[in-house]
């Protein structure tokens, strides 16, 4: 398991998704993936793809303006 | 016989949902793919817009796929859509929307992608008659040839009264379960999704994309007539989503936040852009778009600045200009009076 990091910051929806969709699509089963984004849309966004994608939600933290969505990667 | 596999273009509209079951229903495997031309609806001005009074906005493709049960492929399509746009063979709509092009892009596109992944066919929502320019029935075939998948597509919805594909011929789907909508009667498909069980689903009036609107659309010529190029960048198109725009003279425009969520999201282009607000008064964040802006310029636009601000009825407000390498100047004016904003500085 390693641990990698997406900087989704100023993007608007759908780009952090396609953005975290893409970075996911390199990463293996049990990685995890802290996607750092500022567009709300994204809170439901990205967990909504991963509920259809199978991958895991770890946490979803929301720091000023900043939001940090934590992923597991699932089997594919 | 091993299960045939279908990409399904999902656009978060009930006709693409409705023909991607019809298809899973036949045992097809099906997946879903959702383009992202940067001008979809989207998602964007919800975004940008202030935060907090309604729920955010659902993506409506990614809802569409969740209901469905079936994965979404979103791709960034963003660069090789400006041809489509800026030489649509088959010229644009009512607006500046070139649906024929852009329906045969994206269905070329889906056309690689099957190629690529070791898919069978390709399914749209398209119903036939249903919108004028890209949904005629003369025009389906010609969409199915220039996006080279031929008979790879599908069309559940109208199947019935098209010819047969490959997914029937090769028995992946029978013609009797598909449809035969026609025309732009909707019933039909309310009918169906009533009887999928299908609620709460997206009805955007017009079509999926900004290019549809004909505000958005004059914002675009607007642009490309006072450029020497046609072409644009990712930030030119979401700018045109924000603000109101003011065009003073000739060789710039004023983009002016309208409320806080704007003047937030602007607020990421002042290294990019000359920008202004007013400092003695509350008022919105201002972004001067243009080439070769003097010093004039910058007064002319504090002006206007003041006057969209609560300094409006002042004698006197200062306003601070800021560059994009940081260096700032605070200046004083005097609010512009409404009768002197002329009408045709709007875009
Ligand atoms: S409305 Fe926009 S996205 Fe939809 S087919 Fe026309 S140009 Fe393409």
């Amino acid at each position: 398991m390693s641990l990698h990091e997406l900087d989704a910051r100023r993007l608007l929806c759908p780009m952090p998704v396609i953005r975290t969709q893409n970075k996911a699509s390199t990463l293996a089963a049990g990685d995890q993936l802290v996607v750092t984004c500022t567009d709300p849309g994204a809170l439901s966004d990205i967990p909504a793809w991963c509920r259809i994608t199978g991958h895991k939600i770890i946490s979803s933290t929301q720091q000023g303006n900043e939001i940090i969505i934590t992923l597991e990667i699932g089997e594919t | 016989m091993t299960q045939a596999k279908a990409i399904s273009l999902i656009s978060g509209g009930l006709d693409s949902m409705l023909a991607t079951k019809v298809v899973m229903d036949q045992g097809v495997h099906v997946e879903g793919i959702n383009f992202f031309t940067g001008f979809c609806i989207e998602g964007h001005t919800h975004a940008i817009r202030s935060r907090g009074q309604k729920k955010p906005k659902r993506n409506n493709a990614l809802w569409t796929a969740e209901q469905l049960g079936i994965k979404l492929h979103i791709v960034d399509v963003i660069d090789e859509y400006k041809d489509v746009l800026l030489n649509p063979k088959h010229g644009y709509g009512a607006n500046l929307n070139p649906c024929q092009d852009c329906k045969t892009f994206m269905i070329r596109k889906a056309l690689e992608w099957i190629e690529d992944n070791g898919f069978d066919f390709i399914i749209t929502g398209e119903v036939v008659g249903q919108r004028p320019m890209s949904q005629r029935k003369d025009l389906m075939p010609v969409i199915a040839r220039e996006s080279g998948a031929g008979e790879r597509l599908l069309r559940p919805l109208s199947a019935k009264n098209l010819p047969q594909t490959l997914a029937e011929r090769e028995g992946w789907i029978k013609r009797d379960e598909m449809l035969g909508f026609n025309g732009r009667n909707r019933k039909p498909q309310m009918a169906l999704a009533a009887q999928y069980g299908f609620k709460d689903y997206a009805t955007p009036a017009g079509g999926c994309c900004f290019l549809t609107d004909e505000k958005y659309s004059k914002k675009v010529v607007d642009m490309w007539q006072h450029r020497s190029s046609r072409d644009y960048e990712f930030d030119d198109i979401m700018l045109l989503k924000v603000g109101r725009h003011i065009r003073p003279r000739p060789h710039f425009k004023m983009i002016i936040g309208r409320e806080d969520g704007e003047n937030k999201y602007m607020e990421g282009y002042r290294k990019q852009f000359i920008s202004l607000y007013t400092t003695s008064h509350r008022g919105p964040l201002v972004l001067l778009d243009g080439k070769d802006i003097s010093d004039e310029d910058i007064q002319l636009a504090g002006r206007i600045v003041a006057r969209f601000g609560q300094g409006r009825d002042a004698d006197s407000v200062t306003v601070q200009a800021q560059w994009p390498d940081g260096e700032a100047k605070d200046f004083t004016v005097s609010p512009m009076p409404a009768e002197e904003i002329i009408q045709d500085w709007y875009v």
